[in-house]
């Protein structure tokens, strides 16, 4: 039981990284697509027909990546965690069959017009259809995300006499207090993830001196979406998050920010390494009292330390969860002063002549994607040893019948699969770019 | 509330297989049909901007098994593990085949993506017959509603049988000929010259299998799961959908000789509608029988979700069909009539 559980778990936490590799782009695309096609339409000018075109084939390979990695996910709610879905089916089947039914088929529908149908649908109608995918896709977002906001903190259910939960309260289902800073973190995180591939291309493009007039157009699209996203991301919707897990994890809270202790005044912690053993920090470096600060805006509150919980509490990979939420934070830091310093040298008008800054953006397209699967692990290892917060254990959400052997069978199987077509995928993007936008 | 849900979970299973059939179909003759790059290109773009909105059916009727039954969902996802994943793996195989293929110009690339997109169609279509099949023959629940499927055992039909055993293998080739003919008659409705007569002569083909394969599951049915016929038994109006399903298949064949190919697609599309409802008549209420002890069986009513959230279902459910089916009418509108094949690059 212990391996079969152990391999499931690791098989859904991989199928789910790799997938969310594609609607954070998707997500964010989306939303710069819009706007290029809306700039085009109102300035009537066709360079930007021509880079929502080109960004147009790079969404549809990409999210023909996020449809046939999603469809996995949708199936192993059943395949692997059968105890969970009969538990919770009841509450997270009206999530989970509105996103097909108020997005996918939206997203869907109007992907294959906007690829094919520009020249029957005319501007404005083409400029609908690119609307219509936005709209699925963040539709799409926000039902998977009520989802998993219910997981984090269970609302609106009764518990039946066969001790399944159910809905009693749609709309609290719907409005999740935790659900509305989630969303749209999230949300922000996959626009962060767009800026900095879009800016990466166009930064490509300028230092390799090719197709140097849309280039210009990509990087100053990127830096004004990538400034307001990166700074929205901290703050409000990240510091509210932080409030969120203070109030209803407690115990996750001190897990993610490596507070052992309960004590006033307490550090923020930068760096440093957990040292389960010991229950302390090693090398650390912090801000005095910086954290109690953050959470009740008084220098001296008191914050209850992981000690203070019963250890069946605590998450079980707390140096695992520590260490992703400071990766996140801590490259969310740098990606306000990248994109900081994009606008200013934009408003300066140096920014495309500044190779060293092209450089960069350049090469940092990689990080928002180390960020959001940062982000994620630590809401989800955050959220152990429950399943669904409080209600249910992890280890008892598995499907009874489903032995170890088989599925690592199919956890190998992916590995293989995934590792192929994303091999191919990459291969394909990198053919899109070189062939440019002209 | 339940017999509403079930209703609804059947026609949008329904709705799946009609519409994704004709994708799997188009994929199934690709390599026989088609004979030439252009008319490959031809097959591809006549299913391109649409077979991803179709199988979104799939999602959208799993979705809403997973509300509206959802222990069954459990049961069955479960239970029919391998299969499930192998079916995924196929999917994917099958979508990279269609959307892969035309970005590079280069044979080898192509005729790779043509051989996955075949194979991974005729596989599918049979794994979905006999996963119909094993809904038929009834599965080995233990008193929990709980069960695992091997892939096969002995191939026998008996209470420990696998996934695959000779019934579940004549409803796979059932399905794999009914999907076969359904495809070639769309793709002969959407395209000209050769390769709609090359479809038309398929679609011709296929048909017997169709009939043959239909008559032996018909019987075998009969001599495994004779509960079946309890339903029609007590409620004679039910026989419509067999004999819907007949009409459907004589239709698809005097169609198919007159050439009339907008009603041989119609004719095969009313041929899977009436099976497929036969087979739920008979089900109703079971879910999914079980092959041990009758009292195991998954019903609509020990696998449903409460009334609360099924009605509140209803209402969104209702909102998001009328959606949808605009959206189909919009879409089957904009690219109506036969393929035209437009440059390289911007098309499949
Ligand atoms: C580019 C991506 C990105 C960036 C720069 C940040 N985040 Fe984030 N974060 C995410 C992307 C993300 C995410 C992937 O979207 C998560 C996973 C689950 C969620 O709600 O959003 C997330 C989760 C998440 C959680 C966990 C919530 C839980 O346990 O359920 C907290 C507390 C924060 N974030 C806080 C922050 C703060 C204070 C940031 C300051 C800079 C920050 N995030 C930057
Ligand atoms: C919003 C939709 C999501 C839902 C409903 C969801 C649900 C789940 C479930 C059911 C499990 C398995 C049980 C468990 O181990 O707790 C799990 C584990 C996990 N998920 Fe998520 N997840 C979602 C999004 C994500 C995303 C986008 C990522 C990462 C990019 C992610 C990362 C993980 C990881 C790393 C695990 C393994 C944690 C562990 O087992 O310790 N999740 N999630
Ligand atoms: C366990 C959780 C998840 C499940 C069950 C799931 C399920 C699916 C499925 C079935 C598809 C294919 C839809 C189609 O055919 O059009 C899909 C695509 C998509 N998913 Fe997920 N998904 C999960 C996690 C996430 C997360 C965390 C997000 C974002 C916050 C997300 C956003 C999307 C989007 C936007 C698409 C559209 C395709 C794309 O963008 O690449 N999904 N998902």
């Amino acid at each position: 039981m212990e391996d079969a559980l152990l391999i499931s778990r690791l098989q859904f936490a991989f199928t789910i990284m790799f997938h969310y590799i594609f609607p954070q782009l998707t997500m964010g695309l989306g939303l710069l697509i819009v706007v290029m096609k809306w700039i085009a339409l109102r300035k009537n000018d066709e360079r930007y027909n021509e880079s929502a075109r080109f960004w147009g084939k790079i969404f549809a390979i990409n999210f023909a990546m996020g449809v046939v990695t999603g469809i996995p996910m949708e199936f192993q709610f059943g395949t692997n965690w059968a105890k969970f879905s009969t538990f919770a089916g009841g509450v997270i089947g009206q999530t989970l069959a509105m996103e097909g039914m108020f997005a996918f088929f939206l997203e869907s529908s109007f992907l294959g017009l906007f690829i094919f149908g520009e020249k029957k649908l005319g501007p404005r109608g083409h400029f609908g259809a690119a609307l219509a995918v936005f709209l699925g896709s963040w539709i799409s977002g926000y039902f998977i995300v009520a989802t998993n906001a219910w997981m984090q903190n269970p609302v609106g259910y009764a518990v039946a006499p066969d001790g399944n939960v159910h809905v009693n309260d749609f709309w609290a289902l719907l409005l999740n207090p935790w659900l509305g800073w989630q969303y749209m973190h999230t949300m922000l995180g996959s626009v962060i993830t767009a800026s900095f591939v879009v800016a990466a291309v166009g930064a490509y493009y300028l230092l390799t001196n090719r197709s140097a007039e849309h280039g210009k157009l990509f990087v100053k699209t990127a830096v004004v979406a990538g400034v307001v996203s990166s700074i929205l991301v901290a703050f409000p919707s990240g510091d509210a998050q932080v409030k969120n897990v203070y109030e209803y994890q407690p115990v996750t809270f001190a897990a993610m920010e490596g507070v052992f202790e309960t004590k006033e005044g307490v550090e923020l912690l930068l760096i440093g390494q957990p040292d389960m053993e010991k229950m302390k920090i090693d090398n650390p470096l912090y801000l005095p009292k910086v954290l109690s600060f953050l959470t009740h805006f008084r220098w001296e509150s008191e914050i209850r330390g992981l000690q203070s919980f019963p250890k069946d509490q605590w998450p079980t990979n707390i140096p695992l969860l520590y260490y992703s939420y400071h990766i996140m934070v801590g490259l969310g830091t740098i990606f306000i002063a990248i994109m900081v310093s994009g606008v200013f040298l934009l408003w300066r008008g140096k920014l495309f002549t500044n190779r060293r800054l092209l450089w960069i953006l350049m090469l940092s397209f990689p990080f928002p994607y180390i960020a959001n699967t940062a982000g994620w692990t630590t809401a989800e290892l955050g959220r152990q040893p429950w399943l669904v917060y409080g209600l249910m254990r992890t280890a008892d959400g598995l499907s009874p019948t489903v032995s170890a052997g088989n599925s690592l069978f199919t956890l190998l199987g992916f590995l293989g699969l995934y590792f192929v077509i994303g091999v191919l995928f990459l291969l394909l993007v990198i053919k899109k770019i070189n062939q440019g936008p002209a | 509330m339940e017999t509403l849900w079930f209703i609804i979970v059947a026609f949008m299973l329904a709705m799946y297989v009609i519409l994704d059939g004709f994708d799997l179909g188009a994929g199934i003759i690709h390599l026989f049909a088609a004979r030439n790059e252009n008319e490959r290109r031809t097959i591809l773009n006549a299913i391109g901007p649409v077979w991803d909105g179709n199988e979104v059916w799939l999602l959208a009727a799993g979705g809403s098994l997973y509300f509206a039954f959802p222990k069954l969902y459990a049961s069955s996802f479960s239970g029919f593990y391998l299969p499930l994943m192998i079916v995924l793996w196929l999917l994917i195989l099958r979508a990279l085949g269609i959307e892969f293929r035309h970005q590079v110009q280069n044979n080898l690339w192509k005729s790779f993506w043509d051989g996955a997109f075949a194979v991974s169609s005729i596989l599918l279509s049979i794994f979905f017959g006999a996963a119909l099949g094993n809904v038929v023959r009834g599965v080995p629940l233990n008193k929990d509603g709980y069960f695992f499927e091997p892939l096969w055992t002995t191939f026998t039909v008996v209470p420990e049988a696998g996934i695959l055993d000779w019934f579940t293998v004549v409803m796979g080739l059932v399905g794999f000929f009914t999907l076969t003919s359904h495809g070639a008659n769309f793709i002969a409705l959407k395209t000209e010259g050769e390769l709609q007569k090359r479809s038309r002569s398929i679609a011709a083909i296929a048909w017997w299998g169709v009939l043959i394969g239909s008559v032996v599951a018909f019987i075998s049915t009969w001599s495994i799961r004779p509960q079946v016929w309890q339903n029609y038994t007590e409620h004679m109006w039910g026989f419509v959908f067999p004999l819907l399903g007949i009409a459907g298949l004589f239709g698809m064949f005097f169609y198919n000789r007159s050439r009339q190919d907008k009603f041989a697609f119609l004719s095969s599309a009313i041929f899977i509608c009436g099976m497929l409802a036969s087979t739920a008549f008979g089900l109703y209420p079971n879910l999914l029988p079980a092959s041990t002890n009758p009292e195991y069986s998954l019903t609509i009513y020990n696998t449903a979700a409460q009334e609360y959230g099924l009605t509140v279902g209803l209402t969104w459910w209702v909102i998001g069909i009328a959606l949808v089916t605009g959206y189909f009418v919009f879409v089957y509108k904009s690219f109506r009539g036969k393929v035209v094949l437009p440059s390289e690059e911007s098309g499949y």
